[in-house]
């Protein structure tokens, strides 16, 4: 089992204090703005973090994607799992 | 105006000012420190912070000298929360109370990277050059963490602490840091004055890179570490500042507007100020910044280089300050004819059995030999 597979479903992903994603006026798109790290978030990554508010589980943050994006749930499911992940491992997450 | 669309800057390190209670001998100040009076008021700050983020800047590092010598401090960090700008608190600690840091908080500081000198009291404060700076450190860090805001601790390895370099990454991790930068000197400003009482042996320099990175897969998701290499040991040269006037710029405790700290050692070059020009007229036009920005101005090895995108040459105030010219590729690389030189420097510097005195920072009117 990898990290991202590890994630509960209960779990209610946030930014941390110090972390917080940005639209980013002069380029376009959003960052991920965190100590001495700026992250490009893409659409997928936006998306995903406009939801991590710390209120919603990951189960209902999926079930809001997939209800948005009309996606595969199978893959948007991964999409977070692998970004949650990541951005945990480099405390730019809390799960 | 360029047929390139030149790109904005994203970061903006502001020198608030030069004064400092600590003195470290690595400082990357310059040997001629700007005076209080010649310092930006709060309201210039305002306004550039503005105009950086017209321009595209996104971070603000606040840093000095120590900032908190600024009585000014927690307005400055208003009009960067105002900007929209992410701001990133660069400081040593002394000066900062408990209110303070509440006070910063309220105003919109994002975040708070804290120095330390050692693992230890006694070498932290001989470092230092202040007495009990260390004690007060480990309260900043508490009552940083206490309101839940994220810290850095930051810690310049040189040979009085090159063997601690995990004590200080295990340190970082009790004073609760969220991230540890370790950086191995750079030897700029005052750092380059104390050269011969800072540089580690080879074989020291390694075995801490070593064991730091030894640590990584441990502590991955507990702390992030950040590893800055000691440059003479090296193969490749650092990309300084990611690019001469790519990504960032620095705005001197005056108002001076300089592509990288220590750009005022290379001679011909013209600096504009913030009282004389917007921020953006600045990134786009001055002499300063257009100097070395891109690869024209490269001579070989570097101008045929296919690193040359990657690292830049390196850094221009190292060849300069190592080889006399500011156009030649950065001793630090094994490609410059002049590499043998920095090997000889670094072997020379980490010789002698009896490390010399430090110089501790200092006004220019009061230098003095410690």
């Amino acid at each position: 089992m990898s990290a991202a597979d590890d994630i509960a479903t209960t779990a209610r992903p946030r930014l941390p204090r110090g972390v917080r994603l940005s639209k980013d006026e002069a380029r376009g798109g959003f960052v991920l703005l965190a100590p001495e790290r700026i992250v490009r978030a893409d659409p997928v990554a936006a998306a995903i973090l406009q939801r991590c508010d710390g209120d919603r589980s990951l189960v209902e943050i999926i079930d809001d994607l997939c209800a948005t994006y009309k996606g595969e749930r199978s893959r948007i499911e991964t999409d977070v799992r692998n970004l949650l992940a990541d951005l945990s491992a480099k405390k730019m997450v809390e799960l | 105006m360029s047929e390139v669309r030149l790109a904005p800057p994203i970061g903006l390190l502001a020198e608030l000012t030069h004064r400092c209670p600590l003195g470290c001998p690595y400082c990357s100040n310059p040997l001629e420190l700007e005076s209080r009076a010649t310092e930006l008021d709060t309201a210039t700050w305002g306004r550039v912070f503005a105009e950086a983020a017209k321009l595209g800047v996104l971070q603000v590092h606040l840093s000095g000298g120590e900032p908190a010598s600024r009585r000014d401090l927690a307005e400055i960090v208003a009009h960067c929360a105002k900007a929209g700008l992410y701001s990133n608190l660069i400081t040593s600690g002394i000066g900062l109370t408990e209110p303070s840091v509440g006070l910063l908080a309220d105003a919109g500081l994002d975040h708070v990277q804290l120095s330390i000198q050692d693992s230890g009291a006694a070498s932290a404060d001989r470092i230092a050059g202040y007495r009990g700076a260390y004690a007060k450190k480990r309260q900043v860090a508490q009552w940083v963490t206490a309101i839940g805001m994220p810290l850095t601790i930051n810690a310049v390895i040189h040979r009085a602490n090159v063997r601690r370099a995990t004590e200080m990454v295990e340190l970082a991790i009790e004073l609760g840091a969220r991230r540890v930068e370790i950086a191995h000197t750079q030897y700029y400003g005052w750092g380059l004055a104390n050269r011969a009482a800072l540089m580690p042996t080879r074989e020291e320099a390694d075995a801490a890179w070593a064991a730091v990175e030894s640590m990584r897969a441990r502590l991955e998701g507990v702390i992030v570490i950040d590893h800055v290499a000691p440059d003479y040991h090296a193969r490749t040269p650092k990309p300084c500042m990611g690019g001469w006037g790519r990504k960032t710029l620095n705005v001197s405790p005056s108002g001076k507007v300089l592509p990288c700290h220590a750009a005022e050692t290379i001679p011909g070059l013209e600096f504009w100020n913030v009282t004389d020009h917007s921020l953006a007229e600045i990134w786009r036009d001055s002499p300063a910044f257009n100097a070395f920005r891109g690869t024209d101005w490269m001579a070989e090895p570097c101008r045929s280089c296919e690193r040359r995108d990657i690292d830049f040459g390196g850094c221009r105030c190292q060849a300069l300050a190592l080889v006399g010219d500011a156009r030649a590729t950065d001793p630090a690389c094994y490609l410059s004819p002049r590499h043998d030189l920095i090997a000889a420097i670094a072997e020379a510097d980490s010789a002698p059995v009896v490390a010399p005195d430090y110089r501790y920072r200092a006004p220019a009117r009061a230098l003095q030999k410690v």
